[in-house]
């Protein structure tokens, strides 16, 4: 009796699991919902809400420090109340842009493109933006905002991956990637690197430099050989790194504690490090360095788009482009944000609208099979293969 | 008797032989005479429940674990292959991985069983009641502070400068830094209380009695130990060493605060859901502490430790 009843619950219990995965079944693919829209015509009034995925410090509502504050005037002009939402590398900002629950989204080069494929973001009608007017022209239409003619969002700002290095610790002061690659030794546990594929870009501009019979002519375009030897300086690397950071507060948490002296950060981290009194210095070493061209997107599932485009609007006039670009340490999209910046040096500092200077920086790119260095000889390796060699790297 | 041939006061319950019966004792009478039914009634809910939570979840990681997913526009393909499993299990990285996770669980667990046959013996048989009470609730306290609290508190200690290498710098002792070794103590720390209260449970169900009994037919405390006390506590121990185990092989949040480059099972999961949006490769490998973990339960099945738990 017993045991009938066992197996007549077993058999139930089977039962009501096909069925539950009956109901889940298999989506062929999950095709992206092709928004039907046209691009939109006019701005209407605002919905009163707006979920914001930025880069940490990209949206300030004062609470991590009262005086850096560019949210609640925005809140209080347009009435959308604003969720921020920070993301510590592209492919996180990609994997939640997918989710569809983000309106906006401040989109990195090497991010931009696979949001644009996977149609999670949708063109933006840039005429009924006024500040893109403003905006510097070598910002505009480029390859990681513009697709097929279509301009998908409002450029933000720019800026490179730096060097830095704890003053006391590190002697004498470095000019170049050096400190992190071949003499990395000297800090054997103290070096520290971005933890995510893309860094294998930063290896591949300091080969670049210093191996140039490898060939390599863009940073995002290496082909099998060129990708081996990246990994290998990076696998080199990895015996002297204390830490990967993915998030910027850890970092200069570890720089504070000593527990990391030199390693590659963005400004922003370097501008909280000194405000916290830890003696840290950055500096654009001689290679040249990645960097990022960011852009304000759409999310194509947004239904809050009029808010949206209040803020792509907004995040590029030029009080709020100017305190954007101040406290993350880059240079703004918009040149007038140069005469209200609280440092009247900013712009120089950062080299804003010296387009030689931009063109050093190699800004982060999705690596794709067809080389972007025009070389149609070779294959190139793609994303999935930087993601694959990443892990092996950490090992 | 005589109360019958009188009428009856108004509104006085009536005399219950005169009511027809009422409709739901019919269900009742029902479930009475069919006890699959009444089975059925009674295990519906929490069958469902465990299906649909852990059954057809466990299913689904399964299936997905035999898609791919196209890195560049992230849609995954549901065409079938074994390209993910077979990369996480020939793959040297990913074996590796494996083994360093395996090391750091075992390792885990063993550091918290040291630490707590001990502990666990002083508070259930040598603590006065009173003291009892008092030591029960100070094992139970560290699990009041949110498990992020405990382990960033522990990155700085761990820091340069940091409480270890302040308390280890007369014996020059250095901190180990950020990595296995770190992350190795920080779990132990965090997961000692699960291994603390079974096996607490357990030396508190042997009789005193028979400690007595042990040392009269002239047994030394240590024979006692081995011979009477160890046997039982086989199934507490087993229990607490299920706890360590397998929350040590699916942690990645420790591995991220304090592991410096470890990389563990967890945290490959977790990177290629976050970060690389690959979920069918994050699937397979998440299916490695899943098999482990039902081989473990399957070994300790057989000690009865299960029925203790």
């Amino acid at each position: 009796m017993a045991s009938r009843n066992r197996a007549s619950l077993v058999v139930g219990v089977a039962a009501a699991a096909a069925l539950v995965l009956a109901g889940c079944g298999t989506t062929g693919g999950g095709s992206a919902t092709q928004s039907a829209q046209p691009v939109k015509s006019e701005i209407g009034p605002g919905e009163g809400q707006l979920s914001i995925l930025g880069w940490p410090g990209y949206a300030e509502d004062g609470s991590n420090d009262p005086a850096v504050d560019w949210v609640t005037p925005f809140e209080t002009e347009t009435g959308c109340k604003v969720n921020f939402k920070p993301f510590g590398t592209s492919d996180e900002a990609v994997t939640l842009m997918r989710t569809g629950q983000y309106d906006v989204v401040s989109a990195s080069g090497d991010a931009s493109l696979r949001l644009i494929a996977g149609n999670n973001v949708e063109p933006v009608n840039m005429s009924l933006l006024k500040n893109y007017a403003d905006v510097y022209p070598f910002l505009k239409d480029k390859a990681w905002n513009t697709v097929d003619g279509k301009n998908y969002g409002m450029p933000h700002g720019w800026g490179a991956n730096l060097l830095m290095y704890s003053v006391d610790s590190v002697t004498p002061a470095p000019t170049s990637w050096r400190a992190v690659f071949d003499d990395a030794a000297q800090h054997s546990g103290k070096v520290t690197a971005y933890d995510s594929p893309i860094y294998i870009a930063d290896a591949a501009v300091y080969l670049m430099a210093h191996k140039p019979e490898l060939g390599i002519k863009n940073p995002y375009a290496l082909d099998k050989d060129q990708l081996a030897a990246s990994v290998d300086l990076l696998k080199e690397q990895r015996k002297h790194i204390g830490e990967y950071w993915s998030d910027v507060v850890k970092e200069v948490q570890a720089f504070a504690s000593g527990s990391t002296v030199v390693g590659t950060t963005w400004q922003v981290g370097a501008n909280i490090a000194s405000a916290n009194g830890t003696n840290v210095e950055t500096l654009l070493p001689e290679e040249g360095a990645t960097g990022w061209s960011d852009t304000w997107m759409i999310s194509s599932e947004s239904k809050n788009k009029n808010c949206a485009y209040l803020w792509l609007d907004y995040i590029a006039s030029p009080k709020a482009n100017a305190a954007v670009a101040e406290f993350f340490g880059e240079s703004p999209a918009n040149p007038k944000a140069c005469d209200l910046t609280a440092d009247k040096a900013h712009c120089e500092t950062y080299h804003s609208g010296d387009e030689a200077y931009a063109k050093q920086i190699w800004y982060w790119t999705t690596p794709v099979a067809k080389c972007l260095d025009g070389r149609t000889d070779v294959q190139c390796t793609d994303y999935s293969a930087w993601t694959k060699a990443w892990t092996e790297i950490k090992g | 008797m005589a109360l019958q041939t009188q009428h009856p006061v108004p509104g006085a319950p009536p005399a219950r032989a005169a009511v027809p019966r009422p409709k739901a004792h019919r269900f009742s009478a029902l479930l009475h005479r069919s006890p699959n039914l009444r089975l059925a009634g009674l295990v519906t809910a929490p069958a469902g429940w465990l299906v649909l939570v852990y059954i057809a979840a466990l299913a689904a990681l399964l299936i997905t674990a035999f898609w791919t997913v196209d890195t560049f526009t992230g849609k995954v393909s549901t065409d079938w292959t074994t390209e993910n499993i077979v990369t996480v299990l020939t793959d040297p990285v990913y074996q590796r991985i494996t083994l360093r996770t395996l090391w750091i669980a075992i390792a885990v667990t063993l550091i918290d069983l040291v630490l707590a046959l001990p502990m666990a013996f002083f508070i259930a048989k040598v603590a006065s009641p009173r003291w009892q009470k008092l030591l029960v609730v100070a094992v139970l306290m560290p699990l009041w502070a949110s498990y992020l609290v405990k382990a960033y508190a522990w990155r700085n200690v761990l820091a340069d400068g940091g409480l270890l290498e302040w308390l280890g710098a007369p014996v020059g002792l250095e901190s180990p830094g950020y990595g296995e070794t770190a992350v190795i103590l920080t779990l132990a720390y965090i997961w000692l209380p699960f291994m603390i209260l079974p096996i607490y449970a357990g030396f508190d169900r042997v009789p005193d009695t028979l400690l007595e009994a042990s040392g009269d037919l002239g047994a030394k405390p240590l024979a006692t130990m081995r011979l009477v006390m160890f046997p039982l506590l086989v199934p507490s121990i087993i229990a607490g060493t299920i706890f360590t185990f397998s929350l040590s092989l699916g942690d990645y949040i420790t591995a991220q605060i304090v592991g410096g480059t470890t990389q563990m099972l967890g945290t490959v999961v977790y990177a290629n859901v976050g970060a690389a949006n690959n979920l069918p490769f994050a699937a397979a490998v998440s299916l490695v502490p899943i098999a482990i973990i039902t081989l473990y339960l399957f070994i300790v099945r057989r000690s009865g430790a299960l029925n203790s738990l």
